[in-house]
């Protein structure tokens, strides 16, 4: 009878013949997205995975055994994410090595019970790495949408200095409650940091103003008024005019120009500050 | 016993107001008092009413900022608040307090600028 051979075992000693088999199979199942990846980097990543199983596989049930593996995974998962592989697809990277793997454990044992025994164990240990390899990918895609998300509003509402004293503020995209607050937010903030006495709100960008979009905006204009500033909206277009006279909606006092420029001449004349042409 | 009171400090036909400590119903009571008391003695023509140390507003307060510019135009004085706090103003504004009487300026420096600006020969 030939002795005991243990899974570790018959995975450094088949290393060759899986790695490659494995390599084949990935790449058969990326088809024609093989561009994603080089085939070195796929080899090196590879060969690196199966090392770090086998060591982890003799580390036995302890937890420390396996962590440097499931942080390879993790790290590997998290770079597919962003390279812009599907999530199948980072499974497959997995759940591919089954067969490779199968093989070599057919033709080290002769005892079926035994094979039996140890396909289940690989079984199990892939389908965990599987799912482990699923989840860090789908948290880096949900970390990758959050960060966008707060980019979209960051880059939505910028405020900017046109002169001393004067802030514009270009709108683009629908007014809602949770934007007229950041918008506000950042628009007051910058009042006070620069004590700017005019803030131009541009709404050439907005593509709908109704009696709710209308209202954020004329909070707007009262609270930057109670911080010492006068606003001035710029960016109607006519259709918008029409709307705001047909929708019933009294901008008040507010000050409305057609144009960010008429806006802005109006701001200067305020501030006794003229533009002139310079004699050639 | 001795009542907490907000010092009222004059500058020409100015008064300034700056309020540094949290504002209570009591104390806005008593500035209304000390206030109108010496706009009346002083015949000051302008009021500035610094509140940049002011952090929490409710409505009471709001309607106190009102009622001192009400006061003082009556007593012939423009009030300016000036320094008003973004997050004040989100609240003022929130409770329906866009205080439409009253003139407001970012700093202490443009509040002065406007009073001078609007009084006759200050």
């Amino acid at each position: 009878m030939p002795p005991e051979v243990t899974l570790p075992q018959i995975i450094s000693a088949n290393e060759r013949a899986i790695l490659d088999d494995w390599l084949r199979l990935q790449q058969e199942a990326a088809g024609g997205r093989r561009g994603l990846i080089k085939d070195e980097t796929l080899k090196s990543q590879s060969a690196e995975f199966l090392s770090l199983l086998a060591g982890a596989m003799t580390g036995g049930d302890r937890s420390a055994a396996w962590a440097p593996l499931n942080e390879f995974l993790t790290e590997l998962s998290r770079a597919r994410a962003v390279l812009g592989f599907s999530s199948s697809e980072t499974a497959t990277f997995i759940f591919s090595l089954k067969q490779p793997l199968f093989q070599a454990l057919r033709k080290s044992h002769t005892d079926p019970a035994k094979l039996a025994d140890d396909i289940w164990a690989t079984t199990q240990v892939l389908d965990r790495l599987g799912l482990q390899t699923t989840e860090s990918f789908i948290t880096t895609r949900e970390q990758m949408i959050n960060r966008q998300q707060q980019e979209m509003m960051e880059l939505s509402t910028p405020v900017v200095q046109l002169w001393a004293g004067i802030l514009a503020l270009p709108l683009i995209g629908t007014l809602d409650s949770a934007r007229t607050q950041v918008v506000m937010e950042n628009l007051l903030q910058r009042i006070v940091d620069t004590g700017s006495a005019i803030a131009i709100l541009d709404i050439t960008g907005v593509p709908t103003v109704d009696t709710l979009v209308a209202q954020h905006l004329l909070k707007t204009v009262a609270a930057a008024r109670l911080m010492g500033a006068d606003c001035i909206i710029s960016g109607i277009r006519p259709q918008i005019a029409q709307t705001i006279v047909h929708l019933g909606v009294e901008l008040g006092s507010v000050t409305t120009k057609a144009t960010l420029a008429d806006a802005f001449a109006v701001a200067l004349s305020r501030l006794n500050l003229s533009i002139e042409q310079r004699a050639r | 016993m001795s009542v907490e009171r907000i010092p009222i400090l004059k500058m020409g036909s100015i008064l300034l107001v700056s309020i540094q400590v949290d504002m209570h119903d009591q104390l806005a009571l008593q500035l209304q008092d000390d206030l109108t008391a010496r706009i009346a003695s002083t015949g000051a023509r302008g009021v500035l009413l610094d509140i940049s140390s002011l952090e929490i507003v409710d409505s009471f307060i709001g309607r106190m900022l009102s009622n001192i510019a009400g006061m003082s135009r009556v007593l012939d004085a423009e009030t300016v608040v000036v320094g008003m706090r973004p997050a004040v103003a989100i609240t003022l504004v929130e409770l329906g307090l866009s205080l439409p009487g009253i003139r407001t300026a970012v700093n202490v420096e443009k509040g002065i600028e406007l009073l001078t600006g609007r009084l006759p020969s200050a």
